[in-house]
């Protein structure tokens, strides 16, 4: 199965109500899958206008308190920014999917990470964060929906899956085997007041300075909460010596360049980072008394290095070797990179 | 600034005397907060009028409404009823999802001309072209209200804005649109009026349409539409007074009023 598709059946399975998306490659499969699929169990799927039309009925949909998704690629996702900040602002669970392609502007549909700053700095105004899940197969695809409606429900906010137009496009063995996300109360919801609650409302603003003040607290409680459900997983780290820190499609492309490497004799492991936001921090911290440095591969001009460069607080160097355009390294690029470095680093 | 609420008080003081009675209430659809409309204002009057409907027609359990981002934008702190607050000009997207997953709700939208007519636009007419089933309550008063008298979309040729300081230019900025008139031809509508509260019997014609608007919709046959023409007497900078002669003498010329649209067909 294409990982969009996967993405999208995964969707269904995980009692997801309603859909609302607008065609962009290398994504479009997603909203043609549910198109078809999604009604024939009476869920909800619609076309929308423009991105903006999709993100600000995803909210009307999430505000009423039901499970709901959309998708886009980097330039729709970038159109979404307002409403999701409006989301986040308002406590509205919802999963978002960014197949990002390579850019800026129009860019290429082929894939890029550069929207790594995007997805885990806030991306639209004000001051907020979703929860970032970057699958690295088409059965990642899949399981992370369900992961991504979890957690939006427990935290009452956006989660953000990050997929890339490689992940997106290639096909997969997939298994399905989770159960679909078991539905929590949701007393907030706009359904209409009956006479013995008060009038809910979904809202994010707070005109009062102190007020506003006190709600941006209590996100950042919230987001603080978060941190425990950092994910990342970890290739041939117990005695590796230099650390590769990649995600997505690009932690798949180090996970190969770390059997090379090690077939050549080179000491080398991967940290994959699952989450990006929270991120990986406190292991990288670990990792950093351990190894002599550490590349990040990106196929961006290296946004996740600052990242990782504050985790390791200067401890150790930190390097990035990225490809743009939607051009790809090879396995064999990263271990004569580090080849180099380790070169030097010895000299 | 509060309109109704103080004298409303005071009816309500009055019928707890014996000998009186109450002709004059506050709906129980509408809380006790006082509004932060400037005195005046038509947004007061309309949020009574629709929520005496809601009331009258015992749907307070059943509406969902939507607030725009403009002077209504805390409609919620007012209308005792469940509510949205959406981003500046997407109400209709946001009633779109909520009309389509609980179609045995009654939902509508409130919105300024700012809002629907400009920003908004590409929300409405797609919602309307879809035959939405719910209610757009469509507040026009020729200007952008809360940020203090800019020019809208629906402001008169010639008038006098804080963005438009030599009055509105047709070559630079198009002339007045026309709502009610554009959203008419839409197949997806059921019902298109366009009414103001400038003086007792608009008042009551408006609050006939708002009802008929949301009895309308138990029929599921489209979008109903009623655009009011309103004032903004403090960034017109004249008097309510002055301001309702306005709507009613001068607005009305570009705005004519009336039924444009029912039970599906166009008006003659
Ligand atoms: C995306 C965005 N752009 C601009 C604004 C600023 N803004 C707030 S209200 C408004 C206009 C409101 O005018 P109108 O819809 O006519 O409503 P009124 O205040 O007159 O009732 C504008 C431009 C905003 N909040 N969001
Ligand atoms: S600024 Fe105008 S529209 Fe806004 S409350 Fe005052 S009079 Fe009403």
């Amino acid at each position: 199965m294409k990982g969009n598709e996967a993405l999208a059946e995964a969707a269904i399975r995980a009692g997801c109500d309603a859909y609302f998306g607008y065609p962009i490659t290398p994504q479009s499969e997603v909203l043609e899958y549910l198109a078809r699929e999604m009604p024939r169990y009476g869920r909800l799927v619609m076309q929308a206008e423009s991105e903006v039309a999709s993100i600000n009925m995803l909210y009307g949909a999430a505000g009423a308190g039901f499970r709901v998704m959309t998708s886009s690629s980097s330039p729709g996702f970038s159109l979404m920014q307002e409403g999701i900040s409006y989301m986040a602002g308002a406590e509205l669970p919802c999963l978002l999917v960014n197949v990002n392609r390579a850019g800026p502007g129009l860019g290429t549909i082929q894939p890029g990470q550069g929207d790594y700053f995007q997805a885990t700095k806030g991306g639209g105004h004000g001051d907020y964060r979703l929860l970032v899940l970057a699958p690295a197969s088409v059965q990642e695809m899949a399981d992370f929906v369900f992961l991504g409606f979890t957690l939006a429900e427990k935290y009452r906010n956006p989660v953000l899956i990050l997929s890339d137009g490689a992940i997106g496009q290639m096909m997969e063995k997939v298994v399905f085997d989770q159960a679909p996300v078991p539905d929590i109360p949701k007393p907030w919801a706009t359904v209409g007041k009956p006479a013995h609650r008060s009038r809910n409302y979904i809202t994010s603003l707070h005109i009062q300075p102190e007020q506003m003040e006190q709600h941006n607290l209590r996100l950042l409680e919230k987001y603080k909460a978060m941190q425990e459900e950092v994910r990342f997983e970890e290739i041939a780290t117990a005695d590796a010596d230099y650390l590769l820190v990649a995600y997505g499609l690009s932690g798949r492309i180090a996970h190969k360049a770390v059997d090379v490497a090690r077939h050549r004799g080179l000491r080398v492991g991967l940290l994959r980072p699952i989450t990006l936001y929270p991120f990986p921090e406190r292991r990288l911290a670990q990792l950093a008394r351990q190894v002599q440095g550490m590349l990040t591969i990106e196929l961006n001009s290296g946004q996740m290095l600052e990242d990782v460069r504050l985790a390791v607080n200067g401890r150790v160097p930190v390097r990035h070797l990225g490809r743009l355009g939607g051009m790809l390294p090879t396995p064999d690029d990263i271990v004569h990179e580090l080849e180099n470095i380790l070169e030097v680093q010895h000299a | 600034m509060l309109s109704d609420t103080l004298p409303l008080a005071a009816t309500a003081n009055a019928a707890a005397h014996e000998g009186y009675e109450a002709v004059y209430s506050r709906p129980a659809t509408l809380l006790s907060t006082p509004m932060h409309y400037c005195p005046g204002c038509s947004h007061s009057l309309v949020h009574k009028l629709l929520m005496e409907v809601i009331a009258e027609m015992g749907i307070q359990e059943h509406t969902i409404g939507i607030a725009p981002v403009g002077c209504s934008v805390f409609a919620y702190e007012y209308m005792d009823i469940d509510m949205q607050e959406a981003a500046h000009g997407r109400a209709c997207a946001v009633a779109t999802a909520v009309k389509r997953l609980m179609p045995d709700r009654y939902v509508f939208t409130y919105q300024g001309d700012g809002d629907l007519a400009a920003i908004g636009i590409a929300e409405t007419i797609h919602a309307v072209n879809r035959g939405e089933n719910f209610l757009i309550v469509f507040i026009n008063n020729a200007v952008y209200g809360m940020t203090s008298g800019q020019m809208a979309p629906t402001t008169l040729s010639g008038m006098k804005t804080t963005t438009s300081p030599c009055g509105r230019s047709e070559a630079l900025t198009g002339s007045p649109l026309k709502i009610a008139e554009m959203m008419a031809q839409l197949p997806g509508t059921w019902y298109v009026t366009r009414q103001m509260v400038a003086n007792a019997n608009a008042v009551r014609r408006t609050k006939k349409a708002l009802r008929h608007a949301l009895e309308a919709q138990q029929l599921q046959k489209g979008t109903c539409l009623v655009e009011i023409l309103a004032n903004c007497p403090s960034n017109w900078k004249m008097t309510p007074v002055e301001s309702m002669k306005f709507v009613e003498e001068t607005m009305t010329q570009t705005f004519p009023l009336g039924d444009l649209k029912l039970e599906g067909r166009l008006c003659k």
